[in-house]
């Protein structure tokens, strides 16, 4: 029995940058036969950020596409040759599903609607992930992760009150709308199968991003209040922060929820004395003087390295973390036995990391099937495998154009 | 409309690490029974509270991550509790848990003591680091999952401390994943009659969110870090600012190179020069042929100088509402009441007014997490009261006699 869950599953993207490629890299993780539509005139702004390998920029040397697209399949289309569209049209017949992440009314605009899609192929499930949504006076206007983040408020849960504001400089967005978008799709396949139907979802990035914030926004509502910068605070627990280490750049968290927890931390930190410190010695004595804590908290980390500090920590049962940087987590033990990365030999880069899935299913985890592909690179056989086409028809596309080479 | 997920069950022990993942599935349509300890879940103390009075039947924590759900308590370490436990697992289809790796396995009640009654269940665990690995079982928190997630060091300024997000993230980024492994799960369930155990983890749920800091470590060997308010990662060599003073709050915006950029910074331009604050060498460029990516940073602090002047005399709502109409990349920074405000989402009818009888009182939940053209998720019911469906489902359901219950109940098992 194949341990591919999602064998057969057919899916096809028409997104770009991020929140469609990573809907639709979790069903290919899974087993599903997954194909981007990729344009050589227009590729996605992935394949043209930084980094490349070696510093030479190239649309198959970028590390931020490849490390996204384990798994799938390429076809480069021009959609603005009559061809292209063709082709477009006989992939929509030939999926089980249609992602894209375009902003609101592109894909009508380009007569690859949901309504369009259904007289191809009606049983079609479509998924669109526009920032907004696709209705609404705000559904056309242009954005990036790095906007809605603010729109959504996530910037009032950043940083210190007496400070400038900051943001999350990554799109943090792009992150919270796919695993809900793969639940729901790969629910609503299960539901097609047994009835044939299949649907539209229409997904505002904003709206599911929302549900990351539910207890303040009800909190809002109801009791008028709005959110105070706190930095690393937190209201059940003291010490509870960030604390720097020996190195430069080095730091550990450090959470000690109640006075149990206290008693062995001030022990493993051999500073029995605290314990009987007034000022701390309960949980709201600590929080009364936390600044004082904290300090004395760092003056101990400062002379251990981060790794040390976790590990006695931990083996003393307080919750403790190195706060990793990309090179820790690239090495990190726990996600390397965990097969959270995967290793694959690139067409063009060589051996190069892909990223994996954060759960294991246990009789049919997400597995390295193959490495990112260049740009277009299934392209005929895309056509040929999946399509039907013969050498002769594939040609003709090609020289009309549709492939946009 | 019936749900995605209508014929399915799930009994759901999660704490606040996990709430959000029965949520997920309920929302999609699911009979989802929160499991709490006889007396009430211990999360029910976490704050804020409604009407900031602190109450197991006011926390709105709970009230946000438990909707749609129904509710029995039941003592799982009890032998009795474990028998019912098991009896409810018969005719269910998911087992959602966010205990410490081990303690099911302890109390007897693991994914193949489950798989023995009922060898379709599906049990997903949501733990700190995962069921197996070095860290397996070192404890989390949400700091500690930001912090080995790497999430954590990429946040904050420069020159501070990292910093997490203050709404503790983590748990739901686990969750959500979480969701959609056991959906994965069930679709094979639903083919081959096998269930099986999904393990997430919520420090791997924070590092796949890095964007490219780790192929930018693997491909040259570059460590990107926390930025404050500023661009982060790109290929530019520049400081460019993302975050802009308005007259009541913040903005997003960024005076960023490439084609996207180059649309809506033509635009601003535009504005500032018809407002006539420009000086003379913002009006002499030629903003079509700029290529941002090329400038020194002195270049672009002298842009962003001008800039941030003119954004400095309008209000979030005057350069949204202009944004918005001629395709400007620029956000406002929203305040809570600004999102529940924000005409966008009205016009979409987000919220949901859910009725709680026992307060005398309608809130404004967020609504479903997508639009769906033939089963949208539905908001059916507030979170449940501490053991609000025990008759339903002891009863109703198991077939349980008064006086079992009642022994029970006195026995402290439920």
């Amino acid at each position: 029995m194949s341990d591919r869950a999602l064998e057969g599953v057919k899916v096809v993207d028409f997104g770009w940058v991020l929140v469609s490629p990573l809907i639709v890299k979790t069903l290919a993780d899974y087993g599903a036969t997954a194909v981007c539509v990729e344009s050589m005139k227009s590729p996605s702004l992935s394949r043209l950020g930084t980094p490349f390998k070696d510093g030479k920029p190239g649309v198959d040397r970028a590390g931020h596409f490849a490390y996204c697209a384990p798994n799938k399949y390429s076809i480069s289309l021009d959609l603005r040759t009559p061809g292209g569209m063709e082709i477009a049209k006989r992939l929509v017949a030939w999926a089980d599903v249609v992602s894209e992440n375009r902003r609101a009314g592109i894909m009508k605009q380009m007569g690859l609607d949901y309504d369009e899609l259904t007289k191809i192929n009606p049983g079609i499930i479509m998924v669109s992930s526009s920032n907004q949504g696709q209705t609404g006076p705000y559904a056309s206007h242009p954005g990036l992760g790095i906007h809605l983040i603010g729109l959504g408020g996530f910037n009032n849960f950043i940083g210190w009150p007496d400070q400038e504001a900051i943001t999350l400089t990554i799109a943090y967005t792009d992150y919270l709308t796919p695993p809900l978008a793969v639940a729901t799709i790969v629910a609503a396949l299960d539901r097609r199968r047994k009835t044939g139907e299949g649907q539209y979802f229409d997904i505002s990035q904003l709206e599911a991003g929302l549900h990351f914030l539910a207890t303040p926004l009800l909190n809002c509502a109801v009791n008028g209040s709005e959110p105070k910068k706190m930095g690393n605070v937190c209201e059940d627990a003291a010490p509870h922060g960030i604390f720097r280490c020996k190195g430069e750049d080095r730091w550990c968290a450090i959470a000690v929820f109640n006075d149990k927890e206290w008693a062995i931390f001030c022990t493993v930190i051999s500073h029995p004395e605290w314990k009987c410190d007034p000022r701390f010695s309960t949980l709201s004595k600590r929080k009364e003087n936390e600044e004082e804590l904290n300090k004395r908290v760092g003056e101990y980390t400062i002379h251990y390295s981060a790794e040390e500090i976790m590990a006695v920590l931990q083996e003393a049962g307080i919750a403790a973390g190195v706060v990793q940087n990309a090179k820790d987590i690239y090495e990190d033990p726990q996600l390397i036995q965990r097969e959270f990365f995967w290793v694959m030999n690139h067409k063009e880069m060589g051996e190069f990391t892909h990223l994996g899935e954060p759960a294991i299913l246990s009789k049919t985890p997400a597995k390295p099937y193959m490495p990112a592909p260049c740009l277009g690179e299934h392209t005929e056989y895309i056509c040929k495998e999946y399509l039907g086409m013969d050498d002769e028809e594939f040609v003709d596309y090609m020289v009309s154009g549709a492939f946009g080479f | 409309m019936a749900g995605l997920l209508e014929s399915f069950r799930v009994l759901d022990l999660t704490d606040h690490k996990g709430f959000f993942c029965g949520k997920i599935l309920a929302d999609l349509g699911a009979d989802v029974i929160k499991v709490e300890k006889p007396g009430g879940d211990p999360a029910r103390r976490i704050g804020p509270f409604y009407k900031n009075i602190p109450d197991p039947e006011k926390s709105l924590h709970w009230f946000a991550y438990n909707l749609n759900k129904r509710g029995i308590t039941l003592d799982i370490e009890a032998t009795d509790g474990k028998e019912l436990f098991k009896r409810l697992a018969e005719t269910s289809d998911f087992v959602i848990e966010s205990y410490p790796t081990g303690y099911m396995d302890e109390i007897g009640l693991s994914y193949l003591d489950l798989s023995t009654v009922n060898s379709r269940i599906i049990m997903t665990s949501i733990t700190a680091f995962g069921h197996t690995g070095p860290y397996k079982d070192y404890k989390g928190s949400d700091i500690v999952g930001m912090a080995m997630g790497g999430l954590a060091y990429i946040t904050g300024n420069a020159e501070d401390s990292p910093v997490r997000i203050s709404f503790p993230q983590s748990y739901l980024l686990a969750s959500a994943e979480a969701a959609a492994a056991t959906m994965i799960a069930h679709y094979y369930r639903e083919t081959t009659g096998q269930g099986q155990h999904v393990d997430a983890s919520l420090q791997a749920s924070v590092a796949g969110k890095l964007a490219n800091a780790i192929p930018t470590w693997e491909l040259n060997h570059t460590l990107l870090k926390r930025e404050g308010s500023y661009m982060f990662g790109r290929g530019a060599k520049l400081r460019i600012r993302l975050l802009w003073h308005c007259k009541d709050g913040y903005i997003t915006f960024a005076l960023m190179g490439g084609k996207l950029g180059a649309k809506s910074n033509e635009i601003v331009a535009r504005w500032i020069i018809d407002e006539g604050i420009a000086p003379e060498f913002f009006r002499k460029i030629d903003w079509p042929s700029l290529d941002i990516a090329k400038q020194t940073q002195e270049d672009q602090d002298r842009l962003e100088e001008v800039v941030a002047q003119f954004f400095a005399k309008y209000t979030k709502a005057d350069l949204y509402r202009r944004a918005n109409q001629e395709g400007v990349l620029l956000c406002p920074q929203s305040s809570c009441k600004d999102i529940l405000e924000n005409t966008q989402l009205q016009s979409r009818d987000f919220w949901v007014n859910v009725e709680h009888p026992e307060l005398g009182d309608t809130m404004p939940y967020p609504g479903a997490f997508l639009k769906a053209s033939r089963t949208p998720p539905v908001i059916r019911q507030r979170a449940p009261l501490i053991g609000e469906h025990n008759e339903e489902v002891y009863k109703g359901e198991l077939g349980l006699s008064d006086g079992a219950m009642s022994m029970m109940s006195l026995a402290g098992v439920i």
